[in-house]
């Protein structure tokens, strides 16, 4: 195991280190010079060229390429991503608590997802064909179909307008996480209940199944069998989705006007806030390969061939 | 004494409606090896499943198993789920998919005998030690802490047989056990059946469409062919001076195989 | 085509067929069919009820729902499925390059996937977005960079497959070019595999980018979209309500039907899916929820 680990973490050195490259080179493939956005969202009265030469100094933007990239990361390792072109507050003093407001929203909503999707998959594939599988099947097939903004805002109507029952917006009580964490859920839920469901399915035709039931080991056995073997799959997937919910809260915080990383980078990206947008990106594509990474560790963990295969 | 006695036994897909088995009987008797023979899909892994009442879902079967004497038909599921294993013992076709992947093998080995026997840890890996040293399978403590993807095939179809050896049951059904297996392994598994016979006498049900392992190992012969018995008799009998046009098309087309791989090795030489 | 006798007789399959039929010709259709101009602003006419002039009542600044929901189609759904056609035609360039050469432009293409596949795809098109600046041109352009790579992925692993049949080694020993053994042999033998990735994507993609729309990050006014539509009504969700119906119900039923229409086509072309060996299913499956939650 342990040369495992020291391999795969190995393998995420270079990853990281293209990831934060491309980061870098996004905010240079803008069609817009920077050093004009900073002006302009300084709301400097007249630009000049003297001005703007000025600006490109300020942020370096005359060094050597690859110089540049270096200072870039060096001061990213201190969590320092510059200041914000419209407020000039540092950038970390805005997204780090962002950063903190959407994991706690990921993690909860994921834990949720984990939970609900194995249990409605596990019951409805050994209850293959009944009605409560059938049923559930048919339901996840329009949860998935519901855009999750537009569940959002008929919650917010239905539950928070009308029956007072929740707060509309904001992360002010355990409340506030009621409404995102359902609509997240029930987006999720939908497509990891088939996984589970269907990886339970094949598991159950498989031969060691014949096997232990002809050995004449007890039908409870035999399901603990099928449900070890199934729910690796299902780790693995599970692992994949939690930077990937990360990545989409984004329409959800916007709904509840969440203060988090979602509704930080849209305010961003329609002020055209570069810093901003390029310290979210790298913070969340760094994020997605760290839980990667993480739960690659822990899928060889509980499945000895995946790791005689990866070595 | 008839072992095993098979009266009538029909299965058939609910579902499709579709027959797989029609009205097939045939006796099994004491210390005796009878073969299954016929091609694939003729309903021979179905008729090992109804002996062992393990055909799920839409899968429907009638008539009358009696092992012992006794119809496990009229047998409770918890009374039929004591006689798999200890009575009844299975090896299936492909060793590979036949183990837990994600648990070694031991444990499935152990949980078996603590099952049907209640024997501890220790008790347990000293008898399957010498069960699976007795098939040729050598360090058995090293090989019951490996997992499924770790041995071969042949391998794994050797620890089936020993667990059969350690079980120590009344029959043993083996459902195509070869066929999955290269030509070696082959080899080494049919001769731990021999032996398995020579040292349990125990009585075998034997599945394979292959004619040759058939002929090295069986007393008596059944021949299927799409869910009925078309012939069944003495091995001699059988593939001596077979009458069924069925029969003789299946030993005909083994010979001018092995006439035609002959041939082959001759012109190479 | 056998795909296409296996689907005729999935009543599902047919149903699904059928709307989403009838949807992609009102789009076309749409200046044809649409009973009003969807940009005419009436304000007289502020969230009038549904009438025989506009049956669906009008929206905030007058506009007739109906004519902007037909036209919506062009954007919700007409040109994301532009935009899918051209990410799975570049991801089947680069698979089957990958997969038909192998060697070292295998090598080569596939790093370059991994690197695509290892940034979290939402906020890679937020990032693009960010950029270039909101428009549906945007939007459209950063998918289409940010999931050829998924696709590139699949359909090399097909290609792999096949390339390893006889016949196509066979066609490659007899010399027959690699232009003519890709189109004849190849195209054919992977076509279904695309089929079932691109459209098991469809839905995600539709879903995304009525979701950016609604963030007004796509299309731009006064164009008609359905997230964005859904936005408009948002903000007067509190006294009118029911104008999130529409769009919403726009949205619902086309994702659905896309969602039953991928579904059946995997069933077709995997006969076992419903038997034994169901190895492949649960590879689908787990293919499928990663192309969801990919983004």
């Amino acid at each position: 195991m342990a040369p495992y680990i020291a391999r795969r973490l190995l393998l995420t050195v270079p990853l990281l280190i293209v990831v934060s490259f491309v980061t870098f080179l996004l905010i240079r493939l803008s069609p817009m010079d920077p050093a004009e956005v900073v002006l302009q969202a300084q709301e400097t009265p007249q630009i000049t060229e003297e001005l703007l030469a000025q600006t490109r100094e300020e942020l370096g933007m005359n060094d050597p390429f690859l110089l540049q990239y270096a200072n870039w990361l060096m001061s990213c390792f201190r969590l320092d991503f510059g200041e914000s072109y419209v407020s000039g507050q540092p950038v970390w003093s805005l997204i780090g608590p962002a950063f903190a407001n959407t994991l706690s929203l990921t993690l909860i909503s994921s834990v949720f997802i984990i939970v609900l999707s194995t249990l409605l998959g596990v019951v409805s594939a050994l209850r293959e064909g009944s009605l409560a599988d059938k049923s559930t099947r048919g339901l996840s097939f329009f949860l998935t179909a519901i855009p999750s903004y537009g569940l959002a805002s008929v919650l917010i109507w239905l539950l928070a307008v009308k029956l007072d029952w929740l707060p509309t917006s904001g992360m002010d009580s355990a409340a506030s996480f009621v409404l995102p964490v359902a609509v997240i859920a029930v987006n999720y839920v939908g497509i990891y209940f088939r996984t589970v469901r269907s990886s339970v399915l094949s598991n159950k035709n498989e031969e060691y199944v014949l096997y232990a039931r002809a050995s004449g080991l007890s039908e409870r056995a035999v399901t603990m069998r099928i449900l070890r073997n199934s729910l690796q799959v299902a780790v693995a997937i599970f692992g994949m989705s939690i930077p990937i919910i990360l990545g989409s809260t984004v329409v959800i915080e916007n709904v509840f006007a969440w203060p988090g990383l979602g509704r930080l980078s849209v305010k961003a990206i329609l002020s055209r806030d570069f810093p901003i947008i390029q310290a979210y990106v790298l913070i969340v594509a760094v994020a997605f390969v760290v839980i990667n990474t993480v739960s690659d560790i822990v899928n060889a963990a509980i499945n000895p061939k995946l790791r005689s295969e990866r070595a | 004494m008839n072992t095993l006695e098979v009266k009538g036994l029909s299965v058939w897909d609910e579902a499709t409606g579709s027959a797989i088995v029609r009205d097939s009987s045939f006796v099994l008797r004491q210390g005796r090896c009878l073969a299954i023979v016929g091609e694939s899909g003729s309903g021979k892994s179905m008729t090992c499943k109804a002996i062992m009442r393990l055909n799920r879902g839409t899968i429907r079967q009638s008539g009358r198993v009696l092992l012992n004497g006794e119809d496990i038909g009229e047998l409770s599921e918890a009374e039929m789920r004591k006689r798999r294993g200890k009575n009844v013992c299975m090896i299936v076709q492909n060793g590979m998919a036949a183990f837990d992947p994600s648990r070694p093998v031991g444990v499935h080995l152990r949980e078996t005998l603590r099952t049907h026997f209640g024997w501890g840890r220790s008790e347990a890996e000293g008898v399957l030690r010498v069960a699976m040293e007795s098939v040729m399978l050598r360090e058995p403590l090293e090989l019951m802490n490996k997992y499924p993807h770790q041995l071969s095939g042949g391998m794994l179809q050797r620890v089936m047989i020993a667990l059969a050896l350690a079980l120590r049951p009344d029959v043993i059904i083996a459902d195509e056990p070869t066929t999955a297996l290269d030509a070696i392994s082959q080899y080494e598994v049919v001769e731990q059946f021999v032996r398995l016979r020579e040292e349990m006498g125990c009585s075998l049900l034997f599945v394979s469409h292959d004619l040759g392992v058939v002929k090295k190992i069986a007393d008596d012969v059944v021949v299927m062919k799409d869910g009925m018995i078309v012939e069944s008799g003495s091995l001699e009998a059988v593939f001596g001076g077979s009458r069924h046009s069925y029969t003789q098309y299946l030993l005909s087309s083994r010979l001018t195989l092995s006439r035609h791989f002959q041939s082959i090795m001759e012109g190479g030489a | 085509m056998s795909l296409w006798n296996q689907l005729s007789k999935d009543k599902w399959a047919v149903a699904s067929m059928s709307v989403i039929g009838v949807i992609l010709l009102a789009g076309v259709l749409a200046p044809w069919i649409a009973p009003n101009d969807p940009y005419a602003v009436q304000m007289r006419l502020r969230f009038a009820s549904p009438s025989w002039e506009y049956w669906l009542g009008n929206d905030h600044l007058g506009r007739c729902i109906l004519s902007r929901i037909i036209y919506g189609i062009r954007h919700s759904i007409l040109w994301v499925l532009a935009a899918l056609a051209a990410s799975v035609l570049i991801g089947a360039l680069i698979g089957f390059a990958a997969g038909y050469f192998r060697g070292r432009t295998d090598a080569v293409l596939m790093r370059i996937c991994d690197v695509m596949l290892s940034f979290p795809g939402y906020v890679m098109m937020l990032a693009i977005v960010g950029i270039l600046g909101p428009g549906l041109e945007n939007i459209l352009l950063a998918f289409i960079v940010m999931k050829w790579a998924w696709f590139a992925r699949v359909i090399r692993t097909s290609v792999m497959q096949y390339a390893e049949m006889d016949y196509v080694r066979f066609a490659k020993a007899v010399g027959i070019r690699h232009r003519t053994i890709l189109i004849r042999h190849m195209l054919p033998a992977a076509l279904p595999d695309i089929a079932v990735i691109a459209s098991g994507s469809i839905c995600s993609m539709i879903l995304q980018v009525s979701g950016l729309s609604f963030l007004s990050l796509g299309i731009q006014a006064p164009y008609a979209e359905w997230g964005m539509m859904l936005n408009e009504a948002r903000a007067v969700m509190f006294s009118r309500p029911e104008l999130m119906l529409a769009p919403g119900l726009a949205i619902v039923i086309s994702v659905m039907a896309f969602n039953f229409l991928a579904d059946s086509i995997q069933v077709a072309l995997d006969p076992k899916l419903r038997t034994k060996s169901a190895r492949r299913r649960t590879k689908e499956a787990e293919n499928k929820a990663y192309e969801y939650v990919r983004g």
